[in-house]
């Protein structure tokens, strides 16, 4: 089990500081691609596989297209590349490097309060779906009839800030 | 049993999945700070996002209890939230990135100073 | 030790899968262990499985189109032309590697295997047969086929984008388009079928259409015999095929996104277009058409007699039975789908978006809200009498089909012996 983690950690990490380093933007998206797919695997291993599932089908198969047919929208070749100048880029990256320690050091050294049932009692798979699906029309009502509004208002906000305009 | 850091190697807990989450958060960090190109930004903030997801669907797994035998879910359904309006924030990001690109010729923005001063 | 032995496949997945997965075992695995072991089923089973798929789909798509066209098709290479593929991928790998100068060479090199793979990995969730299934506690079965489904399409859009051709991008652009709305009546349809069945789990599905013909999920109420139609028509769209072809119209754009690729980059995407073509038949096998379990319901019943007598060979006798029942309900699909590309025109893309939003989605949408207020509504008895109808109704019209074709066969063989005559002299 540990081997599946390390694998699909190191895809995602992989990604992560891809995009961070790539100078062309479809390289970029490329590498938030392995980025998404290294966090779907993740999250089949915490036993959480309709998250995994939804990732695949609305980040990487829906978010992510939106994103490359944005990036083929406005880039004129497939190799152009903006660049930064080299003082902000050592500043962004040494203010990434300081956070990343803030963060790593507290996440070891703090005691986290791991409950001890929830690793067995968690794996009972059978009614996990029909859990999720009783808690979002149950419990989670208003946030899910709240977000299909969002979606609603998102659709037609995007349909008319993207269409075209006769001048 | 292998010991990095205080951090055992070979039985994944907790730990591993925050310091994960807390590097993809940093790196989206980095990326908002650094990309010129407006899309790249967005690709930032969407890793940041993917972060938190990380954490959430984390926690709910090895520190919520469960009640009765019965699996609590409720971080994974703020992950399926986080997700959702993450893909309504991208199509409006990008519907805003194309009206730039449209009026501006590039989707640099360093180049968006028409407000500046 | 893992012992894999035929007579529980089944068992012998699941352990693996669950120590995999779910770890905590009293002798955990090492890790070199698991992904030796794990590459060995892939390569033992998936990979011949999904290459021999594809082959023989190539194959009986070109025998397919040339008799619809009354000519016979590939007949040199081997008994009615079956090695034809293996001559194709000899030729295939003998030809010249181009990558265009201004392409993006890593991303060129990637596109054609973030194609195949997401359709490869679909295969693992197929039920072939009731101790066939690679984990049957996977609850997001269905679901997880749809992701695979849904990540194809990055493959594509950059396979256009990286050649550096404008008319690759064209095929590109055109292709997310299509997928992408076309994804959402599908999602809608399968949901359809998941309300009717009650679970996304494969294995629940499967078991739930045991009965006989009856209890198959596509008679079960009329609006999941609306949503395989809804379902049969978006899968033509998301998978490429025509008449929704436009990616890779062969009369317009030379050949849409893969119009840089040759060889065996090429034979790439050709292989995730047709291993999708069998995934998606399989779906809709496993949905609607009763999974592997034959019209009869002899499958279940003899697969729970021969598990509780231990009869090993009963055993395995009853799961080739239903992989082969399986395969041949995904392979009729495959063939009405090869039947419609060489049959019906291929519309614009202006036609074809406007057929997926103001017609597929409504009629998708209504059929979602009819499956509900029927789930919500009717009663057992109503319920049963409605789907013996649609059963009878079904083979109705399956009958009358069948007597169609076979019509249309005999009366074209009197025809042949007239056109094969040699000309008149003038």
């Amino acid at each position: 089990m540990a081997g599946l983690f390390y694998i699909f950690a190191l895809t995602a990490a992989a990604g992560a500081v891809g995009v961070v380093l790539s100078r062309n933007i479809v390289r970029t998206a490329v590498c938030l691609l392995a980025a998404l797919l290294g966090l779907a695997g993740l999250y089949f291993s915490l036993a959480a596989e309709f998250i995994a599932v939804v990732q695949l089908v609305v980040y990487a198969g829906g978010t992510l297209v939106l994103i490359v047919f944005g990036v083929m929208l406005t880039a004129r070749v497939p190799t152009a590349h903006l660049d930064i100048k080299m003082r902000e880029l050592v500043i962004a990256l040494c203010t990434g490097a300081v956070f990343l320690a803030v963060l790593w050091g507290g996440i070891l050294t703090a005691d986290w309060p791991v409950a001890k049932a929830s690793t067995g009692a968690a794996d009972a798979q059978p009614y996990r779906i029909a859990k999720l699906g009783e808690a979002l029309l149950g419990d989670y009502l208003v946030p899910f009839e709240l977000a299909s509004v969002v979606l609603l208002v998102v659709m037609i906000g995007a349909a008319y800030l993207a269409k075209a305009r006769r001048k | 049993m292998m010991m990095l850091a205080g951090v055992n190697l070979v039985s994944i807990g907790l730990q591993h999945y925050l310091l994960l989450g807390a590097l993809l958060f940093v790196c989206g960090l980095a990326t908002i700070l650094t990309k010129r190109n407006a899309i790249g930004i967005l690709i930032g903030v969407e890793l940041v996002l993917n972060a938190a997801n990380l954490n959430l669907v984390a926690f709910n797994r090895f520190a919520h209890a469960s009640a009765g035998g019965r699996p609590l879910l409720d971080g994974e359904i703020f992950a399926v939230f986080v997700i959702v309006l993450a893909a309504a924030e991208a199509a409006v990001a990008l519907a805003i990135f194309l009206n730039f690109y449209n009026n501006i010729a590039t989707i640099d923005v360093e180049q968006g100073t028409a407000l500046k001063g | 030790m893992i012992s894999v032995s035929a007579l529980s496949l089944g068992e012998a997945t699941r352990t693996f899968f669950e120590r995999l997965y779910f770890g905590d075992k009293p002798e955990p695995l090492g890790t070199a262990t698991q992904l030796i072991y794990s590459a060995v089923i892939v390569l033992v089973m998936a990979v011949p499985f999904v290459g021999t798929l594809a082959a023989l789909a190539i194959w009986a798509e070109r025998k397919v189109a040339g008799h619809i066209q009354s000519r016979i098709g590939p007949n040199r290479v081997g008994p009615f032309g079956i090695f034809q593929s293996v001559a194709d991928g000899i030729k295939l790998i003998g030809k010249e590697d181009l990558i265009p100068a201004g392409a993006d060479r890593t991303l060129f090199r990637l596109a054609p295997y973030l194609c195949f793979a997401p359709v490869f990995a679909a295969f693992v969730a197929l039920p072939f047969g009731p101790d066939l299934i690679f984990e049957p506690r996977l609850n997001v079965g269905v679901f997880y086929v749809l992701a695979m489904l849904s990540v194809d399409v990055l493959g594509v859009i950059l396979a256009g984008w990286a050649s550096d051709n404008k008319w690759s991008i064209y095929g590109a652009m055109r292709e997310a388009c299509q997928t992408v709305s076309y994804e959402i009546p599908l999602g809608l349809s399968v949901i359809v079928a998941v309300m009717a069945a009650g679970t996304l789990n494969m294995a629940d599905m499967s078991r739930m259409q045991s009965g006989g013909l009856h209890t198959w999920l596509i008679f079960s109420n009329p609006f999941t015999f609306a949503a395989f139609i809804i379902f049969f028509i978006a899968s033509l769209a998301s998978n490429k095929r025509a008449p929704f072809d436009l990616p890779e119209s062969e009369s317009e754009l030379v050949a849409g996104f893969h119009t840089e690729y040759s060889g065996m980059r090429w034979a790439f995407f050709f292989f995730a277009e047709y291993a999708a073509m069998f995934v998606v038949g399989a779906m809709q096998a496993a949905l609607f058409l009763g999974g592997f379990h034959d019209p009869f319901g002899l499958v279940g019943h003899f697969h729970a007699k021969y598990s509780a007598a231990g009869n090993n060979a009963g055993i395995i006798l009853v799961n080739v039975a239903a992989a082969v029942i399986f395969i041949v309900k995904a392979c009729v699909i495959i063939f009405i789908q090869m039947w419609l590309r060489w049959t019906l025109p291929r519309p614009r893309i202006d036609q074809v978006l406007h057929g997926c939003v103001k017609v597929l989605l409504p009629a998708a949408c209504a059929t979602l809200l009819g499956a509900a207020l029927w789930q919500l509504l009717a009663g057992p008895a109503v319920a049963r009498v409605v789907s013996m109808l649609l059963t009878a109704g079904g083979v109705a019209i399956v009958m009358i089909v069948a007597t169609w074709i076979a019509y249309a066969i005999v009366t074209a063989r009197r025809v042949r012996p007239r056109l094969s005559e040699p000309a008149p002299l003038q």
